[in-house]
């Protein structure tokens, strides 16, 4: 037994418990992907998940077919559910993003145990957020007409348009969380090549560790790639969902066109991030006997995370109350009335229960320690940041200026399978990642060991 | 609910024929045929002979079983498109030859005809048997749009909804394309050696028992064939029964000068304007283009402002402009008035009276035409009282050829067929299977054997036709020779405008057959009569100048002198106060019914209500709340034993204990768009009770029922408990006082207020501008339609309307205010607002909403992928988006209609007002044409009319080039009442709002 390291004792839970070797991190997690049979849980998992997904391709095949029209939006509330859902994923893959590439440039180390899993969780809600720009417009074969690429119509996209700075951010957020989370994979690759006894992974395994040899060069090229990629994806964080929130700040809709919206949104987008992370860590650490490595402290910290980002939510909707009322505009002014006495009431106090008045039980330490309540509190946040969507878009947008045009949005259907059918997708690719790739960063958790400690 | 498809789930009945074919059922009509029946009798199998149920079931059906129950909405509208195309392809066979479509220049132009260039000819469209002159824009011999005819007297330019409907009913795919027999195609021939045998059988009888049923005929050729028909057959007799008719207005002028006459009223003249019930600003009311056309150029709060009073039992238009309104139930109207000077004690009524009193000469009392003949004469003689009778109020001879009281008209025929005396019925036009009241059965009297011989000339193979022996698919108007006169005498050529589409007969062709003419064309009987009728030298200068002009001169009445008649009084007995009335209306878009397979009608948003597709039960808000009702509820109406039920509407300013419901709904023939849309209100009408009863029972059922109104919210005031500047309004007094109120009542931003430069639109050569004058618009909704045609917009269906997928371009909205019981109510027209800063253009990502230098703010179809950002970010919210295939691209009669300088949209694309950019586009190249061969700069003027502007019979709707100060938009611009709607955004549209001034009476005022 090596002695105590001052990394796992200055806190009194430690981020790895103790009585762990490089050996034993190694093959704990690296067991998971190569050795341990898949489960039938997995199998029945997957297969839901799976199936929920063909759900969701088959109402996209409708709507290529048929048109928009099979969804619920109308005049006036020309965006619904695609754009919430959008919003929603979008900013759940912001936590990991922050985890990643914030928390590693303030050297929290206890990040190590939940990166990976959380950058795998920002690619596939990306993914999952992405899908639905592409599927929203009346003319889903012409979407590309919003990338400015060289044509022979010789017509380039209206730069004004948020809509246009979407694509640019988004775009370029996707290629940083693939690319910062491709590279973080490449040391493990190569330890997955080392371990596996059949050739075929052997080969996969190979080709994706682009020859990673673990010389001190090769480690040294990683660590400035790796730090380089943190440096770019950090300003990400920030600017993705502030130009998100730019697609309604922008607009003039009362209930949209107001300031606060970037630094809410990005707090938004953390808030619910880390309530996803959770949602995914809790149930993973448990049945794959996670517990030494996402241990108590992890789910803490996410928990103060999940505290602090939901004051500044609510601090957010504390001020656009305050300026609906304060402005003296009669537009702002009913856009408020309408939330907190409209048809869609319900929703706007079922979202104020969701993100302010229940989270707040996360001020108690052994609600903080329990992961059956963390989930809980968790799956709350995640509805109540999907219903905050759901009220910026459809509530502003179906009493706006002239009573005339005002109208009401129901979704359909077609609108519930896909956004139901994205969680699947999203909840698929977690479960192939979970087995085709370690769901924890090896090499990173084995620095965090007294054996890593550079003796003097 | 008369929504009469049967569910899948339902057990299907046999409709197969060959079964229970009883052998000796056969026998015996064979043995009855032979021995009895004068004609050859056909049968085409033995069960037709056995008469079997089932086989006269296979018979009747249009569509085969399952066609018809198509219940997804989605798939219904494919359903339809497919079976639109084949039928269209069907019809073909019947169609004459088109032209081969070579792709080759023409050889030799023939004389007048420019390619893309449309040609305008002046006919005439009727409804109710009054013409609405009209022009009919020609694209390369294919009608496309109806507009006013200016030159004629009773339009001027304006025109109604139903006469530029008119265009889709000619193209309707659903219309009769053949002569029909029994369920089966036959020809012109068949038809003609049918009639033969029966017709020379009536001959030694003199025709006893031929009766020819017409709806009204204004047409002086018709009525001139059908007394030479009935001077042939002397015994024969010609019924005239029109649902919508004017018996109340001709007995109520019988009783007062013993004679029918027409009256007719000059509103340019008229300072008070008492409306009892009457609709005079909406079409159907006979003159109303006119009417409007004089109403409004009274309503300038800087010239000589009348002053309306409305009393009504219905809201309607023409109540919305009223300066003082009043409702009241229909049967009170008569105690309303009931003392010898026709005026009771009521502060409204005595402040009207003083102000008619006031003014000898120049007011006028008009009254509805379903009101009692009572009423009529009383107000004849109220007119004559305060001496309007030759000033403001005309008396002319009865513009019916025929007028008869209709109702017992048709009473009278029921009867004969009841008692076996009609052996041969023609019944030209009308449907009286439908809309026949119900007391007098006439399905009951039409189906079986009581008259041997029914024979039906119609558009489309209605309720009617499918019970007629024969039916003869009859021309449109706009496809066959006829003529008519408009509400002043006025006669018009109606000339057709493209070859018939079916190879129909025109209702003149028809009786020019029995008369023994069967080659007969419309065109020389036309002619003919006019040739008869002309007394000048040369004819055919006269003809072409009439067919020119649309009219023909001399023919409109002079006004006569009538004497009243001293006692017209009789008993006017009042009705029960607490027995609640039902009032039964003419429906605002599908007329009597006639409409109800026209999509752009059944689409149009009712002026009051907004509803489309639907008529309802309107109740008012008092006593739906005492009842326990509410908008969309299911109540049963019972009326002597008769029971319907409908949907209800809650209606602002609909008296108490009274409901109104409207006719033309319910049809189980219409065609593909209007069968079983809707529920029949004819089932409780009653020839004794044709327009108001007394005593119906409202229960509620349980059921909801939804309905699609187009508008979100029909009032100003926010729940909140504010009020939004949209219609700015003051009274004349206190315009006087400030007339720059309504740009004070917001905050008007400076221009500067953005971040990019101003474009300098004073330096270009045009820049576009619209102003609407609010005190001029009445309503009637005729801008919106004549923007669906100009600009192919399509028809969505009603359950896209009900999540408000409607596609109008322009729309008018409607505001209440005030009193739930008596409100206040507003119109206020929106097209594009055309926006300087526009928000709807920064926002879109690709580009394809831009602005031009001359202000407009293009869209670019092919360019727009559909993000629907820019409808978010319009706070007008006057873009339509193309959710599904909206569309019909395969129908061929479609294709035909469309007007070919405006794209058809496709799915998936955002589309709006452009100030009908196409009419510009001309306009200007014209203009720039003319400069270079004359020489000289010319520009656009005044003469460029966008296609509300020019169906707008108020010219409430003024366009222009606001950088001319001279053209009357920059003058409209220039006035204090401008204003732009939610001008605070700093939008800075292009479009503006002139506020509307209301004149009341200062004695009623506070």
């Amino acid at each position: 037994m090596p002695e105590p390291s001052k990394t796992v004792t200055v806190e009194k839970t430690p981020v790895i418990e103790p009585g762990h070797t490089f050996g034993t991190v190694t093959e704990k997690i690296s067991a998971i992907v190569l050795t341990r049979p898949a489960s039938n849980g997995w199998f029945v998992g997957f297969g839901m998940a799976f199936m929920l997904t063909m759900m969701m391709l088959y109402a996209i095949g409708y709507l290529f077919v048929k048109g928009i029209g099979i969804w619920g939006v109308t005049i006036p509330t020309g965006w619904g559910f695609a754009i919430v859902n959008f919003v929603w994923w979008i900013g759940i893959g912001h936590a990991g993003t922050l985890i990643s590439a914030i928390l590693l440039l303030l050297r929290q180390s206890w990040r190590n145990s939940i990166n990976r899993f959380a950058e795998a969780m920002t690619l596939f809600a990306v993914a999952a957020a992405g899908i639905f720009p592409a599927i929203h417009v009346g003319r889903p074969w012409l979407a590309y007409w919003l990338f400015p690429y060289p044509n022979t119509m010789r017509v380039w996209p209206q730069f004004r348009s948020p809509l246009m700075w979407d694509v640019f951010a988004v775009s370029t957020y996707a290629t940083i969380s693939a690319l910062f989370w491709f590279i973080g994979l490449i040391p493990d690759f190569a330890t997955l090549r080392d371990r596996t006894e059949k050739r075929w992974v052997k080969i996969i395994y190979g080709m994706l560790s682009f020859g990673w040899r673990g010389s001190a060069r090769h480690w040294h090229r990683y660590e400035t790639a790796y730090l380089l990629l943190a440096g770019l994806a950090t300003p990400l964080v920030l600017s993705v969902h502030t130009v998100v929130s730019f697609d309604f700040a922008i607009g003039i809709v009362p209930g949209w066109h107001t300031t606060i919206f970037p630094p809410y949104f990005v707090a938004g987008a953390i808030y619910s991030g880390f309530a996803m992370v959770l949602m995914l860590a809790i149930p993973i650490r448990k049945i794959y006997g996670l517990e030494d490595f996402i241990t108590e402290r992890h789910l803490q910290n996410s928990a103060k995370v999940m505290l602090a980002t939901g004051l500044i939510v609510a601090y957010g909707y504390g001020v656009e109350a305050f300026m609906g009322w304060y402005s003296g505009d009669r537009y702002d002014a009913f856009t408020l009335w309408n939330r907190l006495h409209g048809p869609y009431a319900l929703e706007y106090y079922a979202l104020l229960s969701c993100n302010i008045l229940i989270p707040q039980v996360l001020w108690i330490r052994r609600l903080r320690k329990s992961p059956a309540a963390l989930f809980l509190i968790s799956f709350v946040i995640l509805i109540g940041m999907w219903l905050e969507r759901f009220i910026i878009v459809v509530v502003s947008l179906h009493r706006d200026f002239l009573t005339s045009s005002w109208g009401m949005y129901y979704p359909t259907r077609w609108d519930w399978m896909t956004y139901i059918g994205t969680i699947g997708m999203f909840l698929a690719a977690m479960f192939l990642f979970l087995r085709l790739l370690p769901a924890i960063s090896i090499f990173e958790m084995r620095t965090l060991l007294p054996e890593a400690e550079v003796k003097e | 609910m008369t929504n009469n498809r049967n569910s899948k789930g339902a057990p299907h009945e046999d409709v197969c024929p060959t079964k229970k074919l009883d052998l000796n059922v056969v026998r015996e009509r064979l043995d009855a045929a032979t021995g009895t029946k004068s004609g050859p009798e056909y049968w085409r199998s033995l069960e037709e002979l056995a008469g079997s149920p089932e086989f006269q079931r296979a018979l009747h059906r249009e569509f085969p079983k399952d066609a018809c129950e198509w219940l997804d909405s989605v798939s219904r509208r494919g359903f339809l498109k497919v079976m639109g195309a084949s039928l269209g392809l069907a019809g073909m066979t019947g169609c004459v030859k088109l032209p081969k479509e070579a792709i080759v220049p023409y050889v030799r132009q023939p004389d007048g005809v420019v390619p893309g260039r449309p040609k305008y000819y002046a006919t005439a469209l009727t409804l109710g048997g009054y013409a609405s002159p009209v022009l009919v824009e020609s694209n390369m011999g294919r009608p496309t749009k109806v507009e006013g005819n200016d030159l004629h007297p009773a339009s001027l330019g304006g025109t109604d909804v139903f006469a530029q409907a008119q265009l889709l009913t000619m193209y309707d795919p659903d219309r009769s394309q053949s002569v029909v027999s029994m369920g089966d195609q036959r020809s012109w021939a068949g038809f003609l050696s049918a009639l033969r045998g029966p017709l020379a059988a009536q001959k030694p009888l003199e025709g006893a028992g031929i009766r020819v049923l017409t709806t009204t005929v204004t047409s002086p050729t018709l009525a001139d064939q059908l007394h030479t028909f009935l001077k042939n057959y002397p015994q024969a007799k010609w019924h005239v029964y029109e649902p919508i008719n004017r018996d109340n207005v001709l007995e109520g002028a019988k009783l007062a000068f013993g004679q029918p006459v027409e009256t007719r009223y000059d509103f340019s003249k008229a300072d008070v304007i008492v409306s009892l019930d009457a609709d005079f600003l909406y079409a159907g009311f006979p003159g109303n283009t006119k009417y409007i056309r004089d109403f409004a150029s009274r309503r300038d709060p800087d010239g000589k402002m009348n002053r309306l009073y409305v009393i009504e039992s219905t809201p309607t238009s023409t109540g919305a402009k009223a300066d003082h309104h009043v409702s009241a139930r229909a049967s009170e109207f008569a105690s309303l008035l009931d003392n010898s000077t026709g005026w009771p004690d009521p502060t409204f009524l005595q402040a009207a009276r003083s102000d008619v009193n006031a003014r000898p000469g120049s007011s006028i009392i008009v009254v509805g035409d379903h009101l009692r003949p009572e009423i009529h004469a009383l107000v004849h003689k109220m007119n004559a009282d305060f001496g309007n009778i030759g000033k403001t109020v005309f008396y002319t001879d009865p513009v019916d050829a025929n007028p008869i009281n209709q109702t017992d008209s048709l009473k009278q025929l029921v009867a004969d067929m009841n008692a076996g005396k009609v052996d041969l019925l023609i019944i030209l036009g009308g449907n009286p299977a439908y809309d026949a009241p119900a007391d007098l059965n006439f399905v009951e009297a039409l189906k079986g054997d009581k008259v041997p011989l029914r024979v039906h000339l119609g558009l489309y193979n209605d309720e009617t036709a499918e019970l007629c022996h024969w039916h003869v698919n009859q021309t449109h108007e706009l496809e066959a020779w006829g003529d008519a006169r408009a509400y002043d005498g006025t006669a018009s050529i109606i000339q057709p405008l493209i070859a018939p589409l079916y190879n129909g007969k025109s209702a003149l062709e028809f009786v020019a057959l029995l008369n023994g003419h069967a080659d007969a064309n419309g065109y020389d009987l036309v002619r003919a009569y006019w040739q008869g009728q002309h007394t000048g030298a040369d004819f055919e200068q006269f003809w072409r100048k009439s067919l020119h002009d649309g009219w023909i001169e001399g023919t409109t009445f002079a006004p006569k002198e009538v004497s009243r008649k001293t006692s017209t009084r009789s008993e006017m007995n009042l009705t029960d106060a607490s027995a609640i009335e039902l009032n039964i209306r003419r429906d605002s878009t599908i007329y009597d019914g006639q409409f109800s397979n026209n999509g752009w009608l059944q689409e149009l948003p009712k002026p009051m209500s907004k509803l489309t597709w639907d008529n309802a039960v309107l109740i008012g808000p008092k006593m739906a709340e005492r009842l326990g009702i509410r908008t969309e509820d299911v109540v049963e109406l019972e009326l002597n034993g008769k029971k319907i039920r409908g949907p209800v509407w809650l209606q602002a300013g609909l008296p108490d204990n009274a409901v109104t419901i409207t006719l033309g709904y319910g049809r189980w023939r219409a065609g593909r768009v209007g069968t079983a849309q809707g529920f029949n209100a004819y089932e409780l009408r009653t020839t004794a009770n044709p327009w108001i009863a007394s005593g119906v029972k409202i229960t509620k059922t349980g059921d909801t029922y939804k309905l699609a109104s187009t508008q979100g919210m029909q009032s100003m005031d926010t729940p909140n408990g504010a009020t939004r500047p949209l219609v700015r309004e003051a009274s004349l007094q206190e315009y006087r006082k400030n007339p720059n109120f309504a740009v004070e009542m917001d905050e008007n931003p400076v221009p500067e207020l953005t971040l990019y430069p101003p474009y300098p639109y004073d330096k270009e050569m045009y820049a576009w501008g619209m102003a609407i004058d609010l005190n001029r618009c009445v309503g009637c909704n005729n801008c919106m339609l004549a923007c669906v045609s100009e600009n192919n917009i399509a028809v969505v269906g009603k359950e896209q309307c009900v999540i408000g997928r409607h596609m109008h371009w322009i729309r008018v909205d409607v505001y209440y205010q005030g009193d739930r019981d008596n409100p206040k109510a507003y119109f206020q027209p929106v097209p594009c607002m055309q926006c300087e800063n526009a928000p709807c253009e920064v926002v879109c990502p690709v580009g394809a909403t831009n602005h031009s230098t001359e202000g407009l703010n293009d869209m670019i179809y092919n360019r727009c992928v559909g993000t629907r950002y820019c409808s978010n970010n319009c706070p007008y919210k006057v873009r339509r988006f193309n959710f599904l295939l909206f569309q019909d691209w395969d129908t061929p009669q479609y294709k035909m209609m469309r007007n070919p300088d405006v794209s058809v949209r496709s799915r998936g694309v955002m589309e709006k007002c452009t100030y009908c950019i196409q009419r510009i586009s001309e306009a200007r190249i014209d203009a720039e044409t003319a400069s270079v061969r004359e020489g000289k700069d010319k520009l656009v003027g005044d003469e460029l009319k966008t296609a509300c502007q020019q169906s707008c019979p108020a010219e409430a709707i003024v366009f222009g080039n606001i950088n001319d100060p001279n053209s009357k938009v920059s003058k409209l611009k220039a006035h204090a009442l401008n204003y732009s709607l939610l001008g605070e955004l700093n939008t800075r549209p292009r479009t503006t709002y002139l506020a509307e001034i209301r004149n009341p009476n200062p004695e009623l005022e506070g």
